[in-house]
């Protein structure tokens, strides 16, 4: 026990000495958070467009204030002429121009039909959808607004409510994602350079003929991360809960759990990292190539995993980071307990053992 | 009294890969007290017979003790009883000499008193009070290694394995390290050492030379010098390792 608080010290004076490391430790999940929830966002909040208005009569002019007045969207140029539209497009001014045909207003009440052509920059093909889908939408209200006074046989009308979720805000998506991001990060990475370091400069040979055995030396090395994880993770959920109001809708007792799993998780693939890098370089690229690329672009943080193609699906599921996240989400923001995410948790604790297990067997290999 | 007994023995010991046989039946016994050099060209299969005999290897076949415990079983009990110093500078660098000391001595289990004990002499024995609090990556590497040596003598080892410990230094501080190994050996331990340096094995008591995975000659400096009617360890191994 004593040498076990003697090795974890020496592993704490490694960390606070080297500066970089403590980046990747405390700045980066700070960092990342904040970035992700206020600067990367899904929301669109005053899209510059232009109007282009050649019917200029009441109900265009109606429609141009619903949408000057909505927060979505502000009206930076009103355009004379069909030829402007590519100009100011290149320009890049705006992101869509709205164009109202001639004679809207008497088309829409002579001939029950009225057109209006929305054109978005494409560039950006999320940014047009959304851009198209807001616009679109504020029409539907126009269009049923009239429809009010007139009576009209059969309508439809869908009711939508966003339940977890009502405001659509895209930090309850990052929070879970980022969070995952950055325990794998730390977790992985971390451990993967603390260890191979010590094989390059020698120094792992050195307490292998020791009395140590090499398990205690593993776990004399990755025991500071699985705290500093920890403190990460409170970090990570304190400032959702304060600065973004992310609620925690579940018990903060399974998610610390859990967080405590996937942690473990991920120390078990840096420790498999380190048996297969001899240097420190290495097991950064293969930390960052293998590990933070598929956990950020398979792992549903981003990119919906449904609709990917199947060969993606299949793969996406070996990804810890995958499980991971639906567990937090289903804990935070839909606020279930462990039976719902039983199936989440044995996997991740079914690849812990894998991980486990190889790694033990390549050490072994190693050491003969 | 103690001077006649082994400390180790092997023999027939080899190790194979696959066809290769990278240590290919050796024998020898170092005695108690001894500086025993272990010589060979690169590849002549000295890192790994030494890795089997610190226990961090196991042998293929044949037979060996180390401080009276046998590689194969009792390779905790082997650690425990000895120190190793590798080619490659050993102690962290972010550490401080002081911090450096204190954790070696603690994974060899040293008792804090014990430790302050033996760092209070190591400091005083090679002039390091000035810089006992400063990071060891501020030394130069003629201290580091005085220091690293001192460090594997912490726990008082019976036995000692050098691995190239002088690689890279200069002949001053090469001089000084092996006065300290000759203080180590006359205070009872003994020095087992690997050495590309053959002015080095002049130091030896006895040496072995290996080629090719044997040991080709086992002697003291002076009997191989006139077996090889040769004035230099230097030509005694050029012409064993030439054939």
């Amino acid at each position: 026990m004593k040498r076990f608080v003697g090795f974890v010290r020496k592993e704490f004076y490694h960390i606070f000495r080297d500066r970089r490391s403590l980046f990747i430790l405390f700045g980066m999940p700070i960092a990342q958070i904040l970035l992700f929830g206020f600067a990367i966002t899904n929301e669109i909040n005053n899209v510059d467009i232009a109007i282009l208005d050649q019917a200029n009569d009441v109900t265009s002019k109606e429609i141009i204030n619903k949408i000057a007045s909505s927060k979505h969207f502000s009206i930076v140029d009103i355009i004379q002429q069909e030829s402007s539209i590519e100009s100011i497009f290149k320009k890049g001014k705006v992101k869509a121009v709205l164009q109202f045909e001639n004679n809207f207003g008497s088309n829409l009440i002579k001939e029950k039909q009225a057109t209006v052509q929305i054109l978005t920059d494409a560039t950006d093909p999320n940014m047009a959808n959304t851009i198209n889908n807001y616009i679109t939408s504020i029409l539907k209200n126009y269009q049923q607004e009239l429809n009010n006074t007139v009576s009209v046989d059969y309508q439809i009308v869908p009711q939508s409510r966003m339940v977890y979720n009502a405001e659509l805000k895209s930090v309850y998506m990052f929070v879970p994602g980022v969070m995952t991001v950055i325990l794998m990060l730390v977790s992985a990475m971390m451990t993967s350079i603390s260890i191979t370091r010590e094989k390059e400069q020698g120094t792992m040979e050195i307490l292998l003929v020791s009395p140590l055995k090499p398990f205690q030396v593993i776990v004399g090395k990755v025991f500071p991360y699985i705290f500093l994880s920890v403190i990460n993770a409170v970090v990570i959920v304190l400032l959702s809960i304060f600065i973004f109001n992310v609620p925690v809708k579940g018990s903060l007792f399974l998610l610390g759990f859990e967080s405590i799993l996937f942690i473990i998780t991920s120390l078990a693939l840096g420790i498999l990292i380190s048996t297969i890098s001899a240097t420190q370089q290495t097991a950064m690229m293969i930390s960052l190539m293998g590990l933070m690329l598929p956990t950020i672009l398979l792992s549903g943080f981003i990119f919906p995993i449904s609709s990917m193609p199947m060969p993606l699906q299949v793969i996406s599921n070996i990804i810890p980071a995958k499980w991971f996240i639906i567990i937090v989400k289903g804990i935070m923001l839909k606020g279930v307990g462990i039976g719902f995410i039983l199936k989440e948790t044995l996997i991740l604790f079914a690849m812990t053992l894998v991980f486990m297990g190889i790694s033990v067997k390549k050490y072994k290999i190693r050491l003969e | 009294m103690m001077k006649a007994q082994n400390v180790i023995e092997v023999e027939n010991l080899s190790k194979l890969f696959g066809d290769f046989a990278a240590v290919n039946q050796i024998c020898f016994h170092v005695k108690a007290g001894e500086i025993f050099g272990f010589l060979g060209a690169n590849g002549a299969g000295k890192t790994t017979a030494m890795k089997m005999l610190i226990g961090i290897s196991s042998p293929s076949s044949g037979k060996a003790t180390v401080a009276g415990f046998d590689v194969y079983k009792q390779t905790e009990s082997i650690k425990k009883n000895i120190g190793y110093m590798s080619q490659k500078f050993a102690l962290y660098d972010d550490l401080t000499v002081k911090e450096n000391i204190t954790f070696f001595g603690g994974i060899y289990g040293l008792s804090k008193k014990k430790i302050d004990q033996k760092r209070c002499e190591l400091v005083e024995e090679l002039g390091l009070q000035e810089v006992t609090n400063s990071l060891v990556a501020s030394l130069p590497l003629g201290w580091k290694q005085k220091l690293a040596f001192s460090v594997s003598l912490l726990h008082e080892p019976k036995i000692v394995f050098l691995d190239e410990p002088t690689g890279g230094v200069d002949p001053i501080t090469r001089r000084q390290f092996w006065e300290l190994i000759y203080k180590a050996a006359h205070n009872g331990t003994t020095i087992f050492v690997t050495t590309h340096y053959m002015d080095e094995a002049e130091y030896c008591d006895r040496v072995s030379i290996m080629v090719n995975g044997k040991i080709e000659a086992l002697d003291t400096p002076k009997k191989l010098k006139e077996q090889y009617k040769t004035d230099t360890m230097n030509d005694v191994f050029l012409k064993l390792a030439r054939g």
